[in-house]
């Protein structure tokens, strides 16, 4: 990823030099760093030893002040559509709340929303009023337009300007069918996202998870799924069967989970377009911890003989299992690294869980964790650079390290927090928190500094989430 | 919707897991019959009714064994200590005197780990349980194990005192 923001002026550059340590915390013996930010000057070198790293940020509020105006869109002609949200109008305001929310809930900037900002008329779309925005004191301005097509679609353009420089940053125009309108907005804050940020868009995504409802005992766990924002929520699977550590699959076709269904664990690859489902592996024994490879071609999963469990690879469309790991005791999960070369795993085999790395045809195991108390649920950064995981040491913490194991850096700090993936630009972790006692669980979502934490609303309690990739 | 798959499994299933949380709950011994030997009552035909267990089902194996169904285990172990030893050699007498009889083995973490391992460790514990039983005669093709991890506590509170009861193994017999 290249930074994009060398020319910009000093309020936004001066924001971006804080920002950049911030985005960019990989521990300095890493082997796979991102290439050095060229315009960004040295950092505030981010010590990488045994102890973790240390994100020193000198002014917190100078980088969060990056203030983006988002009025309402304009549109040329305010017709019905058959959008949820309404009108080509409705839709324009709409549309702008939609970015104004996905850009705050990042904790990178201070969106303005359409409910606090004057309208824009459809000329100044690309000609913007600067002289006006300016005296607002705004720093970065969101313009946009809605059009209905006889054909039913919306076309929906959007353009980013810097207000001082009096230049455009982002011009975009999509075309979606109406139902998809939410869909606009997100790649519209993701084109913001990218383009200020340097880093891979994320907002326009899906999450896959378990929906949890009743009493602690007896709880109902339901397969569900939703936008990254938590709209467009659907139950999928009705509950009769608990169901458990869904996947989405890299074209977003199908979901890998486990499932109860018929009083034993199993795994079962569900078509989402088709609503039917099929087993993945026919066996006696329990099967669980699916997860796709980074192609869709390859399902890890783990099974239990005898006691023993150990990790196994299977062709998703069907085929021979390949045993990947072969200890006593539990071997368990998995994650492929992004070029599906290797697989970082838990094992208890030295007596207790710890992250382990083999190569995704089981050989040269080794283990790279060494933090002290257990190690558990390993994800590979869609970017390479880290590994998330959940760290032990009474309670349960959101953790990253690097693919060597060099460094623990501590992202959250709960009773109890698990199961982390990781957003598709590698930059923000989901994981869920159950809370003591009363057993409730709820999504969060914490980037990669571990300041900026939030709850992801849904309907019910939620645990297991997973991020698909960026849609095209 | 999944609504083609059967629906009957997952309420046998909520049954018998019912039945295992009740005999969880410390109870007043009840005045149940020492032997199950014939009686001449006419036996009601709907469920069982406090006058006696029909001899060979999972009440009376739970009338057999004193309501000793489960075994527990230390946080992250799934050895069988002395006392768990005690227990299921009474479960296996009761199995030995019924040999068509099946059983199903359930085994259970408590809350304090990540979800997928639970559900290994769970199945390590009713494994364990399941060797030991064998290994008192037991047709180990009677015995099936399955794990719920930690999902099915017994009791529901965040304490040392329950976090012991949930990590356990529970024989239940299929009727």
């Amino acid at each position: 990823m290249t930074w994009k923001f060398d020319r910009l002026t000093s309020p936004l550059a001066a924001a971006m030099l804080l920002l950049a340590p911030l985005l960019a915390p990989v521990p300095a013996g890493a082997q796979d760093l991102p290439p050095a930010p060229a315009a960004a000057p040295p950092a505030p070198a981010p010590a990488a030893g045994d102890q973790g790293l240390s994100v020193t940020v000198s002014d917190d509020s100078a980088w969060q002040s990056l203030g983006i105006d988002i009025p309402a869109f304009a549109t040329p002609a305010d017709v019905p559509t058959a959008a949820s949200a309404g009108s080509t109008a409705q839709l324009g305001r709409a549309i702008a709340e939609v970015i104004t929310a996905d850009l705050k809930n990042n904790g990178l900037f201070k969106p303005v929303g359409p409910g606090q900002l004057p309208g824009v008329p459809m000329e100044q779309v690309q000609a913007p009023d600067f002289a006006a925005w300016s005296a607002r004191g705004a720093e970065m301005l969101v313009h946009g337009a809605v059009s209905a097509g006889a054909d039913g679609q919306l076309q929906v353009g959007c353009y980013l300007y810097d207000v001082a420089l009096k230049q455009q940053r982002v011009g975009d125009i999509w075309n979606f069918v109406a139902a998809d309108w939410r869909r606009a907005a997100h790649k519209c804050a993701d084109a913001i996202y990218a383009r200020l940020s340097g880093e891979s868009p994320f907002f326009d995504s899906r999450i896959a998870y378990i929906a949890e409802t009743g009493p602690k005992e007896h709880r109902m766990k339901r397969l569900a799924i939703m936008d990254s924002d938590g709209a467009n929520h659907r139950f999928i699977t009705s509950g009769q069967a608990m169901a458990l550590t869904p996947r989405f699959s890299p074209d977003y076709k199908k979901i890998v989970y486990l499932s109860y269904l018929n009083g034993a664990p199993r795994i079962y690859v569900y078509d989402v377009a088709q609503n039917t489902q099929r087993l993945v592996v026919s066996t006696t024994n329990p099967v669980i911890a699916p997860r796709w490879s980074p192609d869709g071609k390859w399902i890890l999963y783990s099974m239990s003989i005898a006691g023993n469990t150990n990790i196994y690879r299977v062709p998703a469309e069907g085929g021979r299992s390949q045993q990947l790991t072969d200890t006593p005791g539990i071997n368990v999960g998995g994650s492929f690294s992004p070029d599906g070369g290797k697989v970082v795993f838990e094992s208890d085999r030295s007596g207790s869980q710890q992250i382990y790395v083999m190569n995704a045809d089981g050989t040269d195991q080794h283990r790279i964790s060494f933090f002290g108390g257990k190690s558990a649920t390993p994800e590979w950064s869609p970017r390479g650079d880290q590994i998330a995981f959940t760290h032990i040491g009474g309670n349960l913490r959101i953790a990253v390290t690097s693919p060597g194991g060099q460094g623990l850096r501590y992202l959250t700090d709960s009773w109890q927090d698990e199961a982390p993936t990781w957003a598709p630009n590698g930059r923000i972790i989901q994981f869920f928190r159950t809370e003591k006692g009363a057993g409730h669980t709820s999504i969060w979502q914490v980037d990669l500094t571990g300041r900026n934490e939030r709850r992801l609303p849904t309907p019910v309690d939620a645990s297991d989430p997973s991020w698909g990739p960026v849609r095209p | 919707m999944l609504s083609r798959f059967p629906r009957n499994r997952t309420l046998i299933l909520l049954a018998v897991s019912a039945t295992a949380l009740a005999a969880c709950a410390p109870k007043p011994p009840k005045q149940l019959p020492p032997e199950p030997g014939p009686t001449v009552a006419a036996a009601p035909a709907p469920a069982p009714v406090p006058s006696g267990p029909t001899p060979g089902s999972q009440a009376d194996f739970l009338a057999s064994i004193g309501g000793r169904d489960t075994i527990h285990f230390a946080f992250d172990k799934y050895n069988v200590d002395d006392l768990s030893v005690e227990i299921l050699k009474t479960q296996a007498a009761w199995l030995l005197k019924y040999p068509a009889k099946k059983a199903t083995i359930e085994g259970h973490a408590d809350e304090r780990g990540t979800r997928e391992y639970n559900i290994a460790l769970g199945e390590r514990r009713a494994t364990a349980a399941k060797n030991y039983l064998v290994s008192l005669g037991v047709d180990a093709s009677r015995l099936t194990t399955i794990s719920y991890g930690k999902e099915r506590p017994v009791d529901p509170a965040s304490t040392e005192e329950a976090w012991a009861k949930n990590r356990r193994a529970v024989t239940v017999t299929i009727d």
